[in-house]
């Protein structure tokens, strides 16, 4: 979606406004379906042909009590007609359910911005729980935004009472009139929205026909209001005309997803059956979730005892002649770790998925970062390499997923596949590729006793060893955790030979480097003042921040790492032929701190570990400073 | 893929060129020559065979055997081997454990794999001491047991094999001395069992823990054993003895059998399917009751493996994959040139 941004010229004719992107906030109480009130609108801005990126915040308990501050749940999507790359910095309109989610997301809203705010939640009980001393809507604390606000709880309960609901079911209609209205505010569609209800309630017609009540009345509202009946407040209506995007086919996926497909593609592309063993964490679990539901894929997916069972089991499939495959998030990779060195020294292919969360500990269970670089690159005992890979937005997940199965079945090796909980939650739109367009990778199992005897721990030009299948006639062979001796395999604990493992351990590894692309230069040039290079997640910030720095004449570029290890061959002089790097990241620096040990350059941090993305103002400030 | 014909194949076909590093006189030598010489006997074949072990001086076993093997980490065969038998049900499988290594650090997996009922054999090697770290007390030890780490005596009370296998659900239990010419008959009883049989061996470790269980293995102490057979009477000590049940109090007792009148003294008959009478056998204290040995229980039902390919069989029926349409449905809109 490489496609410069287009403003369309105002139609006189018509009353809307249009707008090139607009970021919409949907804020309420975990309970109150913002998430999903926050997937059907992305929804309906695939299908009106923006382009979009999402980014869902919602608290860790599951139904935190009604009302409070840590109850808030949130759904933010940036959707326009131009390339977006990030869920957008501030938001333009703020939907605010109660006053508790007025309060935690009013202060990001833009000066100037739209809040929409049920007064009907705005009771002296929810002021006090959101801790207000008065009704924000009455005083003018609200001044410098727009404030609409209206009864949507009781407009809601008038839209449903003919189907006989309790207060409490009409009640969870809400969210579907405060989606009614927004539908009508960016000028979209309801009907596919209406189909996914009935498809959504089938079992319970009468649900399904409240909810669409609510979401017509919702529309309503804001057409009635419009031609400015009394006591109504006028609401603006915008368009946000189509992004202008490669033709082809178009779906929206999250991080999650994507990790799933891609695994199924590499298995696919190196013609090997996967095992995925699993244990519930999030933000990972939805990888599992995925995958449990494609068993006619040759997928083998077994939910373990818990995180070491789950990578031990992998490891035990991978022996026996399936791509192991785990996943986890910080806390469940850190259980898995000697297993991890169990597969580095047995040599067997296996894929470790971290979806990153806030650490240390459990940490931000629901909040983004990318702190854990140094556990996947050194933490481990031992002398214990291996490939890292890292996603930069969800529909790349798909790409690297590939990526680590063809890294983990060529070089007989574990990898570990980096992604976050922004990319594994948050949707964007993909174009669908043409999986005939991949270069397949099949595997190849040893089956006959080779000339000059069998080893196990025999070597191949990239210096992997021979996958066997137990059942193999001629080629049993015992492999484990203790040193191996170099070709046979059997144990050996002499100095030369470990000197030698070790060696081999890590130059295996670091050949992988000669089997990647170069690195490339995302945007600007391949040398001058500025770079910032980037890894996963910040790469929609930190895009749109360049791209935004040229555009007012700023010689700065932007480099954006897939390969965390070993890195692209040519990544030293790339970072060399800059004055300045800056390397922005969810953590303390520790990308930096990597590129300032391989290639002893003056890399300068840029970091925020608010369990937040960053947003594209605070990289183009650090731009600006760096330049000035 | 590979003819699954049994070859015929003796002992020594099961044999390593590996040196064994296992202290002279250990236990585990015995159980590896009847472990040895049980596979001919089952039909086994050598490729078609994997041994999966943990840590500890037991789990060097795999390196032992003519087979497939894979020495693990530490607790984690269990979990391992499930991989395997999930990736391949082909494949014989057999998990080596200590009591350390299966009922500490590895309990939780111990522990589901019996719940799962993976079909495999589950050989603990109890000798109630951690050997290979240089003999600090285990799990199994009995109360005061004195070892460096507890140089005043242990205090916690130790668990015992049998009843936790019970306990998580085991379908087979048995158990045997490492030195018992019957252990190469449980091994074929635990190998015919389709399910997670699990063997508890009583394993003499010379070094930090001699003699533990003398007080039933010694010759001198035969008369502790009471080994089981099916469909026979739970008699002991040349028969002058049998196991009852006390139907007041609802627990076992210990009766004297008069000129071999076992019916007359209310001696239970040894029903392996009997799950209430395993529970009690597996309990009952040594030194006022004998050891139970042999086949405890065996009760076989659907194994995890089996229901899960039953399932992934039923769910994928006349499903064929296509990777272009999977990633072409859900939420899809076409841009169009």
């Amino acid at each position: 979606m490489a496609i410069a941004a287009r403003i369309d010229a105002p139609d006189n004719a018509s009353p809307l406004q249009s707008s090139e992107a607009v970021v919409v906030r949907f804020a309420g109480d975990s309970g109150d379906g913002m998430q999903l009130t926050g997937g059907q609108f992305t929804l309906s801005s695939a299908l009106a042909g923006n382009d979009f990126a999402t980014f869902p915040d919602f608290p860790a308990e599951i139904r935190a009590p009604l009302g409070t501050l840590f109850g808030v749940s949130a759904f933010q999507i940036n959707f326009g007609s131009s390339e977006i790359e990030t869920a957008g910095d501030a938001p333009d309109v703020l939907v605010a359910m109660n006053p508790a989610a007025l309060k935690t997301n009013v202060k990001d809203l833009k000066p100037g911005g739209l809040i929409i705010a049920d007064s009907g939640e705005f009771t002296a009980r929810n002021l006090a729980k959101a801790e207000y001393d008065a009704n924000p809507l009455e005083d003018d604390s609200l001044g410098k935004w727009q404030l609409i606000q209206f009864n949507i709880s009781q407009l809601t309960l008038d839209a449903v009472k003919p189907f006989g609901l309790g207060n409490k079911e009409a009640l969870r209609c809400k969210n579907m009139w405060t989606l009614g209205l927004s539908l009508w505010m960016f000028d979209r569609d309801r009907q596919p929205i209406i189909d996914w209800l009935k498809d959504k309630f089938a079992k319970n017609p009468v649900l399904a026909d409240a909810n669409i009540a609510a979401l017509n009345a919702g529309h309503a509202y804001g057409e009635t209001a419009e031609i400015g009946q009394p006591g109504m407040v006028a609401i603006p209506q915008r368009h946000v005309s189509a992004a202008p995007v490669e033709p082809g086919l178009y779906r929206t996926i999250t991080g999650a997803d994507a990790v799933a497909y891609g695994l199924v593609a590499g298995c696919q592309l190196a013609d090997v059956k996967m095992f995925f063993g699993g244990y519930p964490i999030t933000p990972a679990s939805s990888i599992l979730h995925a995958l449990s539901r494609l068993k006619e894929y040759g997928v083998m997916t077994f939910q373990a005892e818990d995180e070491i069972a789950a990578i031990a089991s992998a490891i035990g499939a991978s022996y026996a002649g399936q791509l192991g495959v785990t996943s986890s998030s910080g806390p469940g990779i850190a259980l898995k770790t000697e297993a991890i060195g169990l597969a580095v020294m047995t040599e067997l292919p296996l894929v470790i998925v971290n979806s990153q969360r806030g650490g240390p500990s459990t940490g931000l269970p629901t909040k983004t970062e990318q702190s854990d670089l140094y556990q996947a690159v050194y933490g481990r005992n031992g002398d214990t390499p291996l490939p890292v890979i890292a996603a930069r937005s969800p529909s790349d997940a798909f790409d690297c997923a590939i990526e680590a199965v063809r890294i983990a079945t060529q070089f007989m090796t574990p990898v570990i596949l980096l992604t976050d909980g922004y990319i594994a939650n948050a949707a964007e739109p993909w174009k669908v590729p043409d999986m005939s367009t991949y270069q397949p990778f099949p595997v190849t199992f040893l089956d006959h006793v080779p000339e000059g005897g069998f080893k196990p721990y025999g070597r191949d030009n990239k210096l992997a060893r021979p996958w066997v299948k137990p059942g193999t006639p001629g080629l049993r062979h015992r492999i484990g955790g203790i040193e191996k001796q170099v070709d046979t395999g059997h144990i050996n604990y002499s100095p030369e030979n470990h000197q030698a493992m070790t060696d081999l351990r890590k130059n295996k590894v670091d050949g992988v480097a000669d089997h990647i692309p170069d690195q490339d230069v995302c945007l600007g040039t391949t040398s001058g003042k500025l770079a910032m290079v980037g890894w996963g997640s910040t790469f929609g910030p930190i895009h749109q921040a360049v791209r935004r720095a040229r555009a007012k004449g700023m010689d700065v570029s932007h480099i954006h790492l897939r390969h965390i290890w070993p890195m692209p061959k040519n990544l030293g002089e790339l970072l060399k032929s800059y004055d300045t790097v800056i390397v922005p990241e969810m953590n303390t620096g520790q990308l930096k701190t990597v590129l300032r040990d391989q290639y002893l350059v003056d890399a300068k941090p840029l970091n925020k570990v608010s369990g937040q993305p960053f947003r594209i103002a605070e990289i183009e400030a650090a731009i600006e400073e760096a330049l000035a | 893929m590979n003819d699954m014909t049994p070859i015929k194949t003796t002992p020594k076909d099961w044999e390593t060129d590996q040196e064994v590093r296992w202290c002279p006189g250990c236990g585990d030598y015995a159980i590896l020559k009847a472990v040895q010489r049980t596979m001919p006997e089952i039909g086994g074949t050598p490729e078609n065979t994997v041994f999966v072990s943990g840590i500890g001086c037991s789990s060097r076993f795999p390196y032992y055997m003519e087979t497939y093997g894979f020495h693990t980490i530490h607790g984690r065969a269990p979990a391992v081997a499930t991989g395997v038998k999930l990736a391949n049900p082909d494949l014989d499988v057999w998990v080596i454990s200590g009591d350390g290594d299966a009922l500490s650090i590895g309990g939780n997996h111990t522990m589901h794999m019996l719940r799962r009922n993976l079909d495999c054999q589950f050989l603990l090697f109890n000798n109630e001491i951690y050997g290979l770290t240089k003999g600090q007390y285990s799990p199994t030890s009995r109360e005061g047991t004195r070892s460096p780490s507890t140089p005043f005596g242990s205090v916690d009370h130790p668990t015992k094999p049998c009843a936790f296998a019970l306990g998580a659900g085991a379908r087979f239990v048995a158990r045997a001395i490492d030195v018992s010419k019957q252990l190469v008959d449980v091994l074929k009883s635990a190998h015919a069992h389709k399910g997670t049989a699990f063997v508890e061996i009583f394993q003499n470790c010379i070094v930090y823990n001699a003699d533990v269980f003398a007080g039933f293995t010694e010759k001198a102490n035969r008369d502790h054993q009471l080994w089981l057979e099916n469909g026979k009477p739970m008699l002991f000590a040349g028969d002058t003895k049998g196991i009852a049940l006390d139907v007041a109090s609802l627990s076992l007792k210990v009766v004297e059998v008069v000129d071999g009148n076992w019916e007359a003294a209310g001696v239970l008959v040894h029903d392996v399917t009997n799950r209430t009478v395993a529970h009690m056998l597996v309990e009952m204290p040594f030194g006022e009751f004998p050891m139970a040995l042999g086949v405890l229980y065996d009760d076989p039902r659907p194994t995890f493996d089996s229901a899960v390919f039953e399932q992934n069989a039923a769910v994928t029926k006349g499903k064929l994959p296509n990777l272009q349409k999977l990633i072409s449905t859900g939420q899809t809109w076409t841009v169009d040139a």
